[in-house]
């Protein structure tokens, strides 16, 4: 008795945890795209489910009839002029009413289609999504090269503002797909490809590679943080800025390591000599969400654990383990944990 | 037992001794975690004191060596760390050619892992430090592939750059200069 009752009571609970609104679901209407998809998904699905009954429904009919009247086939026999005026008229009718359906299906992808092709036309801001093995490599586009921004694996979008994504790889065939704003595009090695959208609703959004890419495919997801224009504006100009400089012992001892050693090779941190551009940008790393490209959240806990060992968190990634010193795993965590 | 019953489980047994003579190769994503070090000794001569016993072979060496999985992480280094820079594909430029079978300072693979960790005459960087042991060998296996020396079934099929050169995996293997692979 306590146990149904205990079921009962948490399945609100249950259903409450299906959060899809708001992060990764193709129902979301938080953006313009998106919103216009789901219409038309919802007319297909109307035109498409009434003949879908109809059909269902005649053939039913006809087995039962056929069971009851026995052989009178005028059809088979040539004698159309015989055939009853009835059906005659609910032939033409069933013609007529496939045309419609089929024409309805046209108009509304026809007008679908030019309302997602709308922000491809007004584009306000341009970004590049570069995807590699196995991670997203973002550059925001600007007519001033002082004012580009290189990031990684979050997208910062200001709300009702067409961005127009421009998406390239790296290496093989991996695909952009953000279900809450936009459909699937492929990021294609030697081809350009885009994708545009409007934003709608203020929230976090994940995206998630949809192509199998390799063995980390899976831990390749991409956060989508769509603010507020004055956000948006305050996020990017906090990202043109450098690194700050250490100003402990400790982790000036990781600044010396990370920008000298192997993490250098790699990784770009702006305002020091670290400017490889094989890996991620870390110069605001400890203000995203994820580690990994969202193979883990952003803590200190973790940052401990990818640095001293990226293979056991992520097997098979390009991230080395170096094989770290304790002294030199505590200086450059605190390192990174300045990259705000 | 009828003849074709007999004839079936002969069949299978064989099969399954086939089968267990497959070696899948190993892919380790992670090497040795610490102590490893490129032998930071190995001489790049092809002439040895005392007799003409050349040091034996890293141990390591087999691990990245014919290694598919090695060969191409070092060959996706080879670009990423500009390699490309001065020996260009193999062909040589600014640095020396990688892909004929003259080698300086020896071709052994512990040997161009020494010259890639600690850096040669004239214009080669050292990358101790820059990259970790592990990626050193990969790079000294893919780099000891150029001339054609790994066996075909474990080098790419596929470049990562343009190339109007037939794939390694279908070029013929040369054995490398006489003196410095005699004992291989």
């Amino acid at each position: 008795m306590m146990g149904r009752r205990g079921a009962v009571l948490s399945l609100p609970l249950l259903l409450a945890g299906c959060d899809y609104q708001t992060y990764q679901s193709i129902f979301s209407d938080a953006s313009t795209e998106v919103h216009d998809f789901n219409i038309l998904f919802v007319i297909f699905l109307i035109v498409c489910a009434i003949m879908y009954a109809l059909v269902i429904g005649f053939l039913i009919a006809a087995i039962v009839r056929r069971s009851r009247t026995g052989p009178a086939d005028v059809v088979e026999e040539g004698r159309h002029h015989q055939s009853n005026p009835a059906m005659r008229t609910g032939l033409i009718g069933w013609t007529a009413l496939v045309g419609t359906g089929l024409m309805a299906l046209a108009i509304a992808s026809f007008f679908g289609d030019r309302s997602m092709a709308n922000a491809a036309a007004n584009e306000k801001l341009s970004v590049n999504v570069t995807g590699k093995q196995w991670w997203w490599d973002i550059t925001y586009n600007s007519a001033d090269a002082s004012k580009m921004v290189r990031t990684a694996n979050e997208l910062h979008l200001p709300v009702d503002v067409p961005v127009h994504i421009y998406l390239k790889s790296d290496d093989v065939i991996h695909s952009f797909w953000v279900p809450s704003l936009a459909g699937k595009q492929d990021l294609i090695p030697g081809r350009d490809n885009d994708i545009t959208l409007v934003p709608r609703k203020i929230g976090i959004y994940r995206g998630q590679c949809a192509e199998f890419c390799g063995a980390d495919h899976a831990k390749m997801a991409l956060i989508v943080n769509v603010d507020s224009y004055a956000d948006f504006l305050k996020w990017w100009h906090h990202q043109l800025e450098s690194a700050p400089a250490p100003t402990s012992p400790l982790t000036q001892a990781g600044y010396n390591f990370v920008t000298t050693r192997q993490c250098s090779s790699c990784h770009a941190i702006a305002g020091t000599p670290a400017n490889g551009t094989v890996g991620p940008d870390l110069t605001h790393l400890a203000s995203r969400r994820s580690i990994a490209a969202g193979a883990m959240p952003m803590s200190e806990g973790n940052l401990y654990g990818w640095v001293a060992d990226p293979q056991s968190l992520k097997p098979g990634n390009h991230m080395p383990t170096i094989g770290l010193e304790p002294d030199q795993l505590h200086a450059v965590v605190a390192y990174l944990e300045t990259l705000k | 037992m009828s003849s074709p019953c007999r004839a079936s489980l002969l069949f299978l047994g064989l099969a399954a001794l086939t089968l267990a003579a497959c070696d899948r190769e190993e892919r380790h994503s992670r090497s040795k975690p610490i102590g490893e070090t490129v032998p930071a000794g190995q001489s790049p001569d092809t002439i040895w004191p005392g007799g003409s016993q050349p040091s034996p072979l890293d141990p390591r060496a087999k691990l990245y060596d014919n290694n598919a999985p090695a060969l191409s992480e070092g060959q996706y280094l080879y670009t990423q760390m500009n390699c490309v820079g001065c020996h260009f594909h193999g062909g040589g430029g600014m640095g020396p050619p990688l892909m004929d079978d003259e080698w300086r300072y020896g071709g052994r693979i512990d040997q161009i892992a020494a010259s890639i960790a600690e850096g040669r005459p004239n214009g080669m960087p050292a990358w101790r430090n820059k990259l970790t042991e592990d990626q050193i060998w990969k790079l000294a296996a893919y780099v000891r592939s150029l001339s054609g020396q790994p066996s075909k079934d474990a080098v790419s099929s596929r470049t990562e750059e343009m190339s109007n050169t037939t794939p390694g995996s279908l070029t013929p293997r040369e054995p490398a200069h006489s003196s410095d692979t005699a004992e291989q």
